[in-house]
């Protein structure tokens, strides 16, 4: 590279770095949030003061002026996490539609249920012998009738007869 | 004065109730039936005793009587003649009366049947019926009376049931108003039917204590209570639909249920219910499970109090509130007393609830409802986490969670599934045994004729594989229990000579229970088309626009041509928009979002607009707008798809339970009819 061309890279180079930084400042301070975008982010927090209602559907004043925050942060810049790390950080943890720690909230249920389950399951190894599940079998070997339910087989042998 | 008078009924039917229990507890032990129909006598009492009681409120709300305190909350003079009747149930105390009343209607029409068979049932029904209804009007009694009035005292207005010493009457010259959300006529019946579902399920709950106590813990016990109990569930979840339908169309925010703690509350009694509805079934028919059914049904009382603690203690506002009045721990305390002694007596009786078969197949029916089962309790088991977790949070690390909606249909949308897959297969399953052989030979047609409906809809309406697997499940509980339907009915053309019409009509004679069932089966996967609709393919947007500007959202494009405010008939200013609809180039109506202001209670409420067809609805809200220059005006738009048929599918719910819980008539006598054989059959095999 001769030293002309060398200076006419690193112009290059400064002016798509130069254009770059615009662009992203153009972008930052660009147009006006829609409300679309400022409810996407309003429905996954919840009003600070009333109870379990929405931040994107509370009608209240002061909801109001905060979903505005949000559109100014929005054209701020700013993303969907920092906002609502904002609103944590202000008003608490509360605010989020569902509790931080996943784990926590998580495992007392997962845990209940698979204990249940385990429970259910140890009761049908104890209840059901093996003996009779294979007398099932035997039983639905021989089974030539197309329809098991004794109703209808009982009301299709009332007409066997009575032909 | 009338408000003395109303608090001196009150005080007399609380001291019958309990002169009721004690009576029926010392006849019972001493042996004098005189003294156990003594304290029936006085039970049949408690209902004309707090009918007064709501008429003298009733009276104290229509004529505006605002020197009582519960009638100043609740009521004010612009407010129309039946919102003032039904503010009766708009308030704490009010609603506790409510209750009350609901409560002794229920136990006076169970008092009233004929006890030949079952007389040592009684004295217990009646304990437990009147320590039920004397926990709720003792709570009237002293803590949240409706009759207490407001005295002017040197420190200020204070409220007191008797007037203290150095006051005056203090008469306000109009009320505060019930609360708008609450004057809706969704609201006018939403509670009743969520109260009389509550108190219905004190009936089998007493049922259950006297075969308990009395240790006749056969089925007779379930037999008696059956038609309650279905009476009760469909009370019970009417009600939600209802409250379903009044937040669709009051609350402003496009859907019907949010996953608020007060929702739930009402939901977890209905799975239990539903879990029990299902149970008490297979010790009908195979002698298993006793304990558990009575567990179930214990749980279905204790979460019925516990609901009505949740929402009346303040408790979910924070767990702090809990103490500020003594609702919260009597609640508590009564709660936890009543599952403790029940918990006891089924620990006591234990041996004799023993099952009195065995249980032989993974897939009979009897297993598959025990799967069943399984499923309700765990989706419980989520609803009561996720309502006490933030309780849990703050008192043990002072930190407020919400657990929001994300949290619920994460955790029970797999567990939902499931149950509708068991749905699908449980019908074809038979008590005792079924194996995969049997099972697979019925369920075959239906599953190639689910996936086809699903191909339809992959082709025609939506790729998303969540919705898919939804549509086909929808599809196979619809077309198995057609199946069985057709089965029953061709079997019954072929025997009796009948024209299809008449064969499905007499099948569903024979046998109500079963095919009122199988509507119910039905009616949930209506709800179920309606439910993933919106969950799955709501789309919503929000703009504001000038006169004569439209917005397009799901293929339907709005155009906003008016506002105008006027003064409502009951208080209230109006502020009503109006837009044009069009879909595809064509007019299809005008709709009217509005926001109305509430004076008295200094309230906002915002009525959405609708347009609802089976495809979808459209639900356009006004957000906002510009007073000044009412040319702007900020809309919120919502196509909800596929939602009607969640209404739909619960009128055909109640369509389905009248049929399953309409008497039948009495087995021994139908069996003496010439066609006695079939008929006997009929009943064996179901």
């Amino acid at each position: 590279m001769t030293g002309s061309s060398r200076n006419t890279f690193y112009v290059l180079l400064l002016t798509l770095v130069l254009a770059g930084l615009w662009t992203g400042s153009a972008s930052a301070q660009g147009p006006t949030p829609t409300d679309d975008e400022v409810n996407r982010i309003a429905k996954q927090l919840y009003c600070p003061v009333c109870e379990s209602t929405p931040l994107d559907v509370c009608p209240t004043e002061a909801c109001r002026q905060w979903r505005d925050l949000i559109r100014t942060m929005l054209a701020e810049g700013k993303n969907e996490e920092e906002i609502k790390q904002y609103f944590v950080e202000q008003y608490g943890v509360r605010v989020l539609n569902e509790p931080p720690n996943r784990l926590v909230s998580y495992i007392v249920p997962v845990v209940a249920i698979l204990l249940g389950a385990f429970i259910l399951f140890r009761g049908f190894q104890t209840w059901i012998k093996p003996s009779m599940m294979k007398s099932n079998l035997e039983d639905a070997k021989q089974e030539t009738k197309p329809f098991q339910d004794l109703y209808i087989a009982k009301l299709e042998e009332e007409l066997k007869k009575r032909k | 004065m009338i408000a003395n008078f109303g608090f001196g009924v009150l005080v007399i039917t609380f001291l019958v109730t309990l002169y009721s229990v004690f009576a029926a507890i010392y006849g019972e032990r001493k042996k004098i039936p005189a003294m156990v129909e003594s304290a029936r006598r006085a039970m049949l009492l408690t209902w004309p005793l707090l009918t007064l009681t709501a008429s003298i409120l009733i009276y104290l709300l229509v004529n505006d009587h605002y020197e009582v305190q519960f009638v100043y909350e609740v009521t004010s003079r612009s407010m129309p003649t039946y919102l003032k009747v039904t503010a009766w149930w708009g308030g704490q105390a009010g609603s506790l009366l409510f209750w009350s009343w609901l409560m002794s209607a229920f136990a006076s029409l169970v008092t009233l049947r004929k006890w030949d068979r079952d007389r040592e049932f009684l004295p217990w029904v009646i304990v437990v019926a009147c320590v039920t209804m004397a926990f709720f009007i003792g709570m009237t009694v002293f803590f949240e009376s409706p009759f207490a009035q407001l005295y002017q005292m040197s420190t200020g207005v204070e409220a007191h049931t008797f007037q203290p010493a150095n006051s005056i009457l203090f008469i306000p010259q109009d009320g505060n108003g019930l609360n708008p959300l609450l004057r809706h006529p969704g609201m006018v019946i939403h509670p009743p039917m969520l109260y009389l579902g509550f108190v219905s399920f004190v009936i089998p709950y007493a049922f259950a204590m006297a075969a308990l106590i009395t240790g006749r813990t056969d089925d007779r016990w379930i037999r008696l209570t059956r038609r309650w109990t279905l009476w009760a569930w469909m009370f019970l979840s009417f009600g939600l639909v209802l409250g379903g339908r009044w937040a669709y169309d009051v609350l402003g925010w496009g859907g019907y249920w949010g996953w608020d703690p007060v929702e739930i509350a009402a939901f977890m009694p209905w799975l239990t219910g539903t879990a029990f509805l299902h149970s008490v079934m297979i010790q009908e028919k195979r002698g298993l499970l006793k304990h558990w059914n009575m567990l179930l049904i214990i749980l279905t009382y204790d979460l019925v109090i516990f609901g009505t603690f949740l929402t009346r203690s303040g408790v979910l506002s924070s767990v702090h509130a809990f103490a500020q009045s003594a609702i919260g721990p009597l609640f508590m305390g009564f709660v936890s007393a009543t599952l403790v002694a029940s918990v006891a007596l089924i620990i006591y009786r234990w041996d004799s609830l023993k099952s009195e078969t065995e249980m032989t197949s993974l897939l009979s029916r009897e297993a598959l409802f025990l799967l069943n089962n399984l499923l309700f309790m765990s989706i419980l088991v989520v609803c009561f986490w996720g309502v006490i977790f933030p309780l849990i949070s703050e008192l043990f690390t002072g930190q407020t969670v919400t657990v929001g909606p994300p949290f619920y249909e994460r955790a029970t949308g797999p567990l939902f599934a499931t149950l509708m897959f068991l749905m699908g297969i449980a019908p074809l399953s038979a008590w005792g045994h079924s194996t995969v052989k049997t099972i697979g030979r019925a369920i075959w047609k239906p599953i190639v004729g689910a996936l086809i409906m699903t191909a339809i809809i992959f082709a025609t309406y939506t790729r998303n594989a969540i919705a898919l697997v939804g549509f086909f499940l929808i599809a196979l509980v619809i077309l198995v229990t057609i199946y069985e339907y057709w089965r029953g009915a061709n079997a019954r053309q072929k025997s009796q000579g009948e024209n299809i019409f008449a064969a499905f009509w007499n099948l569903t004679g024979r046998n109500r229970r079963r095919y009122g069932g199988y509507i119910i089966h039905l009616s949930m996967m209506l709800m179920a088309i309606g439910i993933l609709g919106i969950e799955l393919f709501q789309v919503e947007t929000q703009g504001a626009l000038e006169v004569n500007q439209q917005m397009s959202v799901g293929g339907y494009d709005v155009v906003y041509q008016d506002i105008a405010q006027f003064q409502g008939p009951d208080g209230r200013e109006v502020t009503r928009a109006v837009l044009s609809v069009y879909k595809g180039g064509e007019y299809l109506g005008e709709l009217n979002p509005r926001i109305d202001y509430y004076y008295d209670a200094q309230q906002t409420m915002t009525i959405p607009g609708q347009r609802s067809t089976l495809r979808d609805d459209l639900y356009i809200l006004l957000v906002d707008w510009e007073p000044a220059s009412a040319t702007g005006a900020t809309f919120k738009i919502f196509v909800n798809p596929l939602v009607n048929w969640l209404w739909l599918g619960s009128l055909l719910f109640l369509v389905g339970i009248v049929i399953a819980a309409w008497p039948e008539k009495d087995a021994e006598r139908v069996a003496v009819h010439s066609n006695a054989r079939v008929q006997q059959q009929t009943s064996a095999a179901d």
